[in-house]
């Protein structure tokens, strides 16, 4: 009977051989584990944090890792922060923002890009190298600095950074769909689609964009973890996440004039991007070798 | 060549025309205008009239072309305003923080050439089955270096480097004592090299690693070429193999990847001054951001504009010094 027999190939699809692929990465596993963690805290976090981390107790004001609390509230594992806030509560809620942060840079740019990048490698001619010019310059230009500029003129806030880092750094998008459209449309399917008088809409939604799916995805990911960097720093510059706002940039902004005083309160946040960047970036790379065919041997 | 660069420079002024329409276009972005910037919002004790006489003195009432058109003309000239803080104008400004920015940016690369190279170098002649087989020992320490390698440009792209420089100063300034943390030294040489190191090593950081990794690999594919194998047949001395058919051919990306970071270093300086309080070009930036000094902003947008257009020529004419087989003209 077919069904005792054991199949000579294993039923298989694009996800289930990329989930292949990346566990037996070991470096991604790890990577995955500690961003499912992470995820879990930013979800979780007015559950697990000690403290509320907008509290403020000046007559508490940073005070050393470890100090016990009041009698009836929970200690102060990371020590308070200068105005007598919680610092382990202020971390755990910082993880909130910076993974919304990179989510939504990246839903910005890869709008604009894989738009800007269908239309370009779908219509072609005129259209095309307009587009490609435009990517050029972008890419090519210094535009964080840019951006900082831009940011200080309309008002420093978060929302504004998010929509500045998103509209700098879609280039890369629109340049990477453009490549394999430009292949896509000349596949026979396409052609096939098209005889059957599908319209162009119909033939990008189910014909280009599916195929996109994964040079997409790479490159999202990557993106995510800039994106953390990019908002990260130009918190600390004080042009991205405003007081009192629990963001790891700023925090890190707030922590040093105490270096010398209070060292923990600027390691730890600087561990927690490093710690976030580097699992994502670890994700990513066993992604792009599991995704991307110009890598397949 | 010449005329390559001279074409390239030609390309300066419709690129700077690009970047002071911008510019003018964030100024009016800006809440108010420049006299309200000047004088606040709501210029108490001022007559009407004579915020009228002023605004018409300054030629705020013009159509916007003309206004741009003025200030064109006066950018042209090399004039880009005056301070609103400190009412001296942008361009002394800007030259008076030019140099640190300069000696920053040139240890930086100086560090990224003497030591990201050679270390791509080393990594890759220690697990190349086809270098000259140097003794057992040497391999073993540098697959060590192999793998550091690996590791660091993995943790430099995922560091963000203001909190690495917060870093290094913590351990090196404030527990070690052995580099100052801040400022550009005593005036002394000696003061002005320790001073250096902890800036050039937070900005250079993840570029040093991403160079060491495609040196790397970039050098184990050259040295399995066909040409190298003739090189060692014909009887050159290991050494001159490696330097002129390999390391030669295997610079070509990484020049190629100094021009592609050049953007994100001069965005990674503009942090870096600022932890350690480096009185350079981007540090003056970052201080008109928070002061709301817009000729300042606009003025630093402009050099680092141009800075980076020079930085990329500079990479192209590298090219050719390289790789003798690429001809601009």
């Amino acid at each position: 009977m077919i069904e005792n027999q054991r199949h000579p190939y294993p039923p298989s699809s694009l996800w289930l051989d990329v989930w292949r692929q990346v566990r037996r990465n070991r470096l991604a596993v790890l990577g995955l584990a500690i961003l499912g963690a992470l995820v879990l805290i930013a979800v979780a976090a007015p559950w697990i944090a000690p403290c509320d981390p907008y509290e403020m107790n000046l007559s508490a004001a940073l005070q050393p890792p470890g100090t016990p609390g009041q009698p009836g509230t929970p200690g102060h594992v990371l020590g308070t922060d200068e105005l007598g806030r919680d610092n382990l509560s202020r971390l755990i809620y910082g993880s909130r923002i910076s993974l919304q942060v990179g989510l939504i840079v990246v839903s910005i740019a890869g709008l604009i890009g894989v738009t800007l990048g269908t239309v370009s490698g779908y219509y072609g001619g005129v259209i095309d190298d307009g587009i490609m010019r435009l990517v050029d310059v972008v890419l090519a230009f210094p535009f964080l600095v840019l951006a900082i500029a831009v940011v200080a003129v309309v008002g420093p806030s978060l929302t504004h950074m998010m929509i500045v880092l998103g509209g700098v750094s879609w280039a890369s998008y629109a340049r990477l769909v453009r490549g394999v459209v430009l292949g896509l449309r000349e596949e026979d399917y396409v052609l096939a689609a098209r005889v059957l008088g599908a319209s162009d809409w119909r033939i990008i939604r189910r014909h280009i964009w599916p195929n996109c799916l994964g040079v997409v995805i790479v490159q999202a990911t990557f993106g995510v973890a800039n994106g953390i960097l990019a908002a990260s720093g130009l918190s600390f510059l004080g042009l991205g996440a405003q007081p009192p706002e629990a963001e790891w940039g700023a925090m890190l902004s707030a922590a040093k004039p105490y270096l010398r005083q209070r060292p923990l309160m600027s390691i730890a946040p600087g561990v927690a991007i490093m710690v976030t960047v580097l699992a994502i970036n670890l994700v990513g790379d066993a992604l792009r070798d599991a995704l991307d065919p110009r890598l397949r041997s | 060549m010449p005329h390559y660069i001279l074409r390239r420079l030609l390309f300066l002024p419709p690129l700077l025309l690009g970047v002071s329409v911008l510019t003018f276009a964030l100024i009016h972005l800006a809440p108010g205008d420049p006299l309200s910037t000047q004088f606040g919002l709501n210029p108490r004790g001022m007559e009407l009239e004579t915020v009228e006489r002023l605004r018409a003195q300054l030629g705020l009432n013009d159509p916007l072309p003309v206004q741009y058109f003025r200030y064109l003309g006066s950018l042209l000239r090399g004039d880009m305003g005056r301070s609103l803080a400190t009412r001296t104008p942008v361009s002394q400004e800007i030259m008076a923080r030019f140099p640190a920015t300069l000696q920053l940016a040139i240890a930086t690369q100086a560090l990224v050439l003497l030591v990201a190279i050679p270390l791509g170098v080393l990594s890759a002649v220690a697990v190349s089955p086809h270098s000259p087989a140097p003794p057992v020992p040497r391999r073993r320490w540098a697959r060590l270096v192999d793998a550091l390698c690996s590791a660091a440009a993995l943790l430099g792209v995922s560091m963000p480097s203001f909190w690495f420089g917060i870093m290094l100063m913590l351990l090196f300034a404030q527990n070690l004592g052995w580099l100052p943390s801040t400022g550009r030294g005593d005036g002394t040489l000696v003061g002005a090299l320790k001073a250096l190191v902890l800036p050039a090593v937070t900005l250079g950081a993840g570029l040093m690693g991403l160079v060491a990794r495609v040196t790397r690999s970039q050098l184990l594919e050259v040295l399995s070429q066909d040409h190298v194998r003739t090189a060692h047949a014909k009887g050159l001395a290991p050494r001159w193999v490696l330097v002129r058919h390999g390391v030669r051919n295997a610079l070509i990306p990484v020049v190629t990847i100094l021009g592609m970071q050049a953007a994100s270093l001069l965005g990674g300086a503009v942090i870096v001054e600022t932890v350690f309080a480096w009185p350079g070009i981007g540090r003056l930036a970052v201080n008109a951001i928070w002061r709301r000094d817009y000729p300042v902003i606009m003025g630093t947008v402009l050099v680092f504009s141009v800075l980076f257009v020079l930085m990329n020529l500079g990479v192209d004419i590298l090219y050719t010094l390289i790789d003798p087989r690429i001809r601009y003209d």
